[in-house]
């Protein structure tokens, strides 16, 4: 029995001893020489357990008597964390070595957040969920505020660290309420002790409560007052990590409590996902617009993305939850590559946010200026991009579900949003002249950046095949 | 009698007092911990009381769990804030506004 349950928790528990050999291995060595190793070799097992959850996982298991599952849903969300976070880390090293912040401790914490985005994907069980997610938040509180000597960083981690902190408890709270209402724990108990078409009061305060701490980690409006400022303020590779791979473990986290917990009683949770997504999708289509810094214009980005990733959800549908993945698959792929962009922006030797600088970019680096106008028009749904088929695939999913208003609601959104996209490519193309920007050398941010704007064109013609793996991602989910 | 439903009012009072500490509060960061603390606390006294009405004991396991996250959360939260104060020499409320959000 023990070794069945250890079978299905190995990739987990391969990253979590592994991480903590590296830390001992950091301390009794040479501490942040040993930085760069350690990276690579945090990236590297990341990308190995990635393919090999992608080659070898099959059918559904469950472990530790539910409270971990191993099916389709779970191996999706977890191969796309795990191959971000590797990029991430590879993507940041030149960056961090710069600014002097290649701490042996980064790729370790962010291997230990990777930990608990794959139990938060796996969780079955109110229990594995808390505990993924505060090992997920917890590490991520303490790489937000890496940059020790600089008050935004400090600032941008106490920020994240309180809003953090506040929304567990809200999680908690509910998930005291469902307990109490059910006598269980167990997603598959809470589901199944639910009678006809509604949930008694005392389970949907739980779930009230619960989706309100989910909200937080998906940044979704109204509780996204925290995002801007974490983006700003954290290193920009740390903001590259934030915007990928929590995201989506959150979302996958968030799809997992409601068709597992609340499955039944899809009418309850459905018009709350609705208004979180229309607000958010909203909020973050008209507030980016004044942004000057590209890093905060990222974040409202974000939140906008995760409206219409919610839209999928809201959906409440089969269809909806593969339309969720699709675009969470999608939007990692366009944020790799932004966040590539932006970590090769410098001047005399340091990093700039500013949108302005990139004035004129196209008459000096045309290749890049291409790669990311591409990534622009994906990002606001321009239609040859891939970003227009995620778009495309929740605006349907929605319709299907019954829900026009958020659908149409969604259409004006992303044409709000597409203003500010569309500026950043006339200040590169039309942009007055300014002083140039330092030539670019990292040959991995090139690369990332060129992959991802060819996979934005060339993904239309089979989106990879991840149609097909989000559709057994979806069946395994809702069924 | 002291029921099920006298604990669930304390927690909830609990709660609801945490959450005022951390919005209505305007001095000191440290205030803020102790809220979180307090809510998290009045999830426990939720959890318990749960447990015993229910005969079960998954609600205290789970409350178990909470307080050494809370612990380690906490711990986290100070080293932070340590950082914070060296940056900045102050640990007001509000002067958490580098950045406006």
């Amino acid at each position: 029995m023990l070794s069945a349950d250890i079978s299905t928790v190995l990739p987990e528990l391969i990253l979590a001893v592994s991480a903590m050999g590296l830390l001992m291995f950091g301390v009794y060595t040479s501490k942040d020489k040993a930085a760069p190793l350690i990276l690579w070799a945090t990236a590297g097992l990341m990308a190995v357990l990635g393919l090999w959850i992608a080659v070898a996982g099959d059918g559904a298991q469950t472990a530790f008597n539910g409270a971990f599952v191993d099916d389709a849903f779970s191996r999706f969300a977890k191969v796309v964390i795990l191959f971000s976070a590797a990029l991430i880390l590879i993507m940041s090293q030149d960056y961090l070595a710069k600014q002097n912040l290649l701490r042996f401790e980064y790729p370790i914490l962010v291997a230990l957040a990777v930990v608990g985005m794959m139990m938060m994907v796996s969780a079955g069980d109110l229990l594995a969920l808390y505990v993924g997610l505060e090992l997920q938040s917890l590490s991520l509180y303490v790489v937000a505020s890496m940059n020790r000597t600089s008050v935004k960083s400090t600032e941008a981690g106490l920020k994240y660290f309180v809003l953090g902190a506040l929304s567990s408890g809200m999680l908690l709270y509910g998930a005291s309420f469902v307990y109490g209402y059910t006598g269980t724990t167990l997603f598959s108990d809470i589901v199944a002790s639910v009678e006809g078409e509604h949930l008694p009061i005392g389970m949907l305060i739980g779930l009230v409560f619960i989706m309100t701490g989910l909200a937080f980690k998906v940044s979704a409006v109204p509780f996204h007052m925290w995002t801007p400022d974490v983006y700003e303020g954290a290193p920009t590779p740390i903001t590259a990590f934030f915007a990928t791979a929590p995201k989506v473990a959150a979302m996958a986290l968030f799809a997992r409590v409601v068709f597992d917990a609340f499955g039944a009683t899809v009418g309850d949770w459905s018009q709350i996902v609705a208004l979180i997504s229309v607000l958010s999708m909203f909020l973050g289509s008209i507030a980016a617009i004044g942004q000057k810094n590209i890093k905060r214009l990222m974040a409202y980005s974000s939140i906008a993305h995760m409206g219409f990733a919610l839209m999928g959800l809201a959906a409440g549908t089969e269809t909806g939850v593969q339309a969720m993945l699709i675009y969470m698959a999608i939007y990692v792929t366009m944020n790799l590559g932004t966040f590539a962009f932006i970590l090769s922006l410098e001047k005399d030797g340091k990093p700039v946010t500013d949108i302005a600088s990139l004035n004129q970019y196209s008459t000096r680096e045309p290749l890049r200026a291409l790669a990311l106008l591409v990534l622009m028009f994906s990002l606001s749904g321009v239609p040859p991009m891939l970003g227009f088929f995620g778009k495309f695939w929740v605006l349907n999913a929605a319709v299907q579900g019954g829900l026009v208003w958020l659908a149409v609601a969604g259409v004006i959104a992303s044409v709000i949003g597409a203003f500010y996209y569309l500026r950043i490519v006339y200040y590169m193309y039309f942009g007055e002249e300014t002083d140039p920007l330092d030539r670019p050398t990292s040959p991995v941010l090139w690369g990332v950046l060129m992959v991802s704007a060819a996979v934005m064109v060339l993904g239309i013609v089979n989106m990879f095949g991840v149609e097909a793996m989000a559709k057994a991602a979806a069946v395994a989910l809702v069924n | 009698m002291v029921g099920l439903e006298h604990y669930l009012a304390v927690a909830a009072a609990l709660f609801v007092i945490g959450i005022f500490g951390i919005f209505l509060n305007r001095k000191n960061v440290i205030v803020i911990l102790m809220s979180i603390e307090l809510m998290l606390l009045a999830v426990n006294i939720n959890f318990v009381a749960f447990s015993s009405f229910l005969g079960d004991l998954v609600g205290q396991v789970f409350t178990l769990f909470i307080l050494t996250v809370a612990a380690a959360e906490a711990a986290i939260g100070l080293a932070i804030l340590v950082v914070f104060f060296r940056n900045r020499g102050t640990i007001a409320v509000e002067d958490v506004n580098v950045m406006k959000g």
